[in-house]
């Protein structure tokens, strides 16, 4: 692998150099710093994954070695006991992956449907009002009254808490992404509009079959956002669930590592108490939690690159 | 044009009607995102009056006894100064920290681009891939290196005959962990912005610089970097608007929330998540968030203020 790497470079400075510097308009360097540089990126690619891996090892490693030996790169006494025992003993996990998944999607499939639609109306040029309700969204990403208002208001006012709409409803709008899909529309051909109008659609009708299709680039970046979001959160969790049946895995995951007391007071995990593999438990919860947006992750890291460009540069 | 001779055919009550029409629909479309973020935006600024208040539960938010500004007397007797500096002090670690990593790994992967495309795919899909996880997850795998009894970094000591170091103990550590984690988890975003920022240079001019005899190295510092200063310039002023309002999930989480750290790690958001949940002092909690917002206002209308005058495209609003 490497040798012929090196091929390539040696062939780079002599013969195929046109070929491939084409691309970028420059020479490539001598051999040496050539390989230098791959060795450089490849430490630094296994800085960001080695942490992955440790954990990966742990939840495969038997508990008695992790207690005896600590963690490592390569699992200890190999064994699916922590995944055994987690999937056996918790009725809990399933539970909260339920919570996760639905939250996700209802979620993220509601504001996307919400944002656009906002976006869209504010990039109409015949809608008067965009201007100011622009500002009203704007106004949101630069001044809020902060946790403590915000807290009073939806466990007194609006009683969300405990519910699963306590989940979705606060990230339903994020201004920002409403601003930016609102470019994004603004940039289309105004030619089409006219045209669909002529052909005689509706308003709506252009939305869903014009508007919609020509941006799955930024619906799709966007709508990676968002699954994040949803998926990761743990923070409404944290301020306003108690009841464990709506618990989402983030903050399962949080539970069972802030304190070994809940693994053992939950009746749901504590199996023979003295039993629970402990640090092996978490590293395979930690694994089941991360599968799912690691999965999302390989499928469309392209759309979350194209919506990081979007957003940093061309906005 | 066609559209024109239309609608000059139909009468001009009928054109406005229509209109209206148009109008409201639009409203309507915009109507569920208003309501949300009515709700959840607007409604609450009522709220910040709680800063002037003695909160009592059983008075609710407007029955609660007005103390002037006895919230704020008091937070700034007491515990401003340590979060303000904590919060400020370490935003202002991620920036430069995060700039100067982003932007070296950006290059480098601009050089390595043709000559490997295979080990470039990989490097930024690994980089890029802490981004995705959440804050707990990153916060367990934080304890596989710091745990105080098995963490890889204790066992690193012992390998070279170190004393072990009870690393959620020590709060001196924590600026230089907290940076690393916060690289490992974010940088490889700015990365991906960054090159985005270096691919859109015309590369007639690395040919040109090349030709008069211009170094990789002296490419890089004559035409790389000037010509993504402006969105260095940009990225930063707005990393330094939002520099009052820290990463809860990371100051939170990573710190397993250790009592014993708070001295380097207490940002202004813990403090009021921990008087709002833990102490149960509202009134003091909402004084500190409103100090938080206010000044986090007066941050980015400054920050959009200087990169408008700079170039009114970036400016936010």
């Amino acid at each position: 692998m490497l040798s012929s790497d090196v091929t390539d470079t040696r062939d780079t400075t002599t013969g195929t150099a046109a070929a491939l510097s084409a691309r970028s308009g420059r020479p490539a360097p001598r051999s040496a710093s050539a390989v230098l540089l791959r060795l450089v990126m490849a430490a630094v690619a296994a800085a960001f994954i080695v942490p992955l891996l440790v954990m990966l090892s742990a939840s495969f490693s038997e508990e008695r070695q992790l207690n005896e030996h600590g963690y490592a790169l390569w699992p200890r006494g190999f064994t699916l006991d922590a995944y055994r025992f987690v999937l056996e003993n918790s009725e809990q996990l399933v539970r909260s992956y339920a919570v996760s998944v639905v939250v996700t999607t209802v979620g993220t499939t509601a504001s996307l449907l919400i944002m656009s639609l906002m976006a869209f109306a504010l990039s109409r040029p015949d809608f008067r009002l965009a201007k100011p309700l622009a500002f009203l969204v704007l106004f949101t990403m630069i001044f809020n009254g902060g946790l403590v208002p915000l807290y009073i208001v939806i466990t007194r006012y609006y009683q969300l808490q405990d519910t699963i709409w306590v989940l979705i409803l606060p990230y339903l709008v994020a201004p920002w992404y409403v601003l930016l899909l609102r470019t994004y529309f603004k940039g289309l051909p105004a030619d089409l509009f006219d045209a669909a109008r002529i052909d005689g659609a509706g308003e709506l009708r252009t939305f869903w079959s014009i508007v919609l299709p020509l941006s799955k680039p930024a619906l799709g970046a966007v709508g990676l956002f968002v699954i994040l979001q949803y998926w990761n959160d743990w923070w409404l969790g944290l301020l306003y669930i108690q009841d464990r049946s709506l618990m989402p895995v983030q903050l399962l995951l949080y539970r069972v590592g802030s304190s070994i007391d809940f693994a053992l007071a939950n009746p749901a995990l504590a199996g023979q108490a003295g039993d629970i593999p402990v640090q092996s438990a978490r590293a395979a919860i930690a694994m089941l939690a991360i599968g799912p947006i690691v999965l999302a992750f390989f499928f469309l890291q392209k759309f979350l690159i194209k919506g990081i460009t979007l957003g940093g540069v061309k906005d | 044009m066609r559209t024109r001779t239309d609608a000059q055919r139909a009468s001009r009550r009928s054109r406005r009607r229509q209109a209206v029409r148009r109008e409201l629909l639009y409203l309507a479309l915009c109507a569920p995102g208003l309501v949300a973020l009515i709700l959840f935006n607007y409604v609450p600024l009522f709220g910040v009056v709680l800063a002037f208040k003695n909160f009592r539960p059983r008075r609710g938010i407007w029955g609660s006894e007005n103390v002037g500004f006895d919230n704020f007397a008091y937070l700034f007797a007491g515990d401003a100064w340590r979060i303000t500096r904590n919060t400020v002090a370490m935003n202002a670690l991620f920036i430069v920290a995060t700039l100067v990593v982003a932007l070296t790994l950006a290059i480098l992967i601009n050089e390595l681009r043709d000559r490997s495309p295979l080990l470039t795919k990989v490097t930024q899909s690994a980089m890029f891939l802490p981004f995705v996880l959440s804050w707990v997850v990153v916060a367990h795998l934080a304890t596989a290196f710091l745990d105080a009894r098995s963490g890889l970094l204790n066992q690193l000591l012992d390998l070279v005959s170190l004393p072990a170091v009870n690393w959620y103990a020590e709060p001196s550590y924590w600026p230089a962990i907290l940076t690393s984690v916060d690289l490992w988890k974010g940088v490889g975003f700015w990365v991906i912005v960054y090159l985005a920022g270096i691919l859109a240079i015309n590369p007639s001019l690395y040919e040109a610089a090349s030709l008069d005899g211009a170094s990789r190295w002296q490419q890089t510092r004559r035409i790389t970097l000037p010509l993504i200063l402006p969105l260095i310039t940009i990225n930063v002023l707005l990393s330094v608007s939002k520099v009052f309002n820290a990463d809860f999930g990371l100051f939170f989480q990573v710190t397993q929330n250790s009592p014993a750290l708070y001295p380097t790690t207490d940002v202004i958001d813990t403090y009021v998540y921990r008087a709002l949940t833990t102490t149960g002092d509202v009134g003091m909690a909402a004084a500190a968030g409103l100090y938080q917002a206010v000044v986090g206002l007066v941050l980015v209308v400054g920050a959009n203020w200087y990169v408008r005058r700079r170039s009114a495209d970036n400016a936010l609003f």
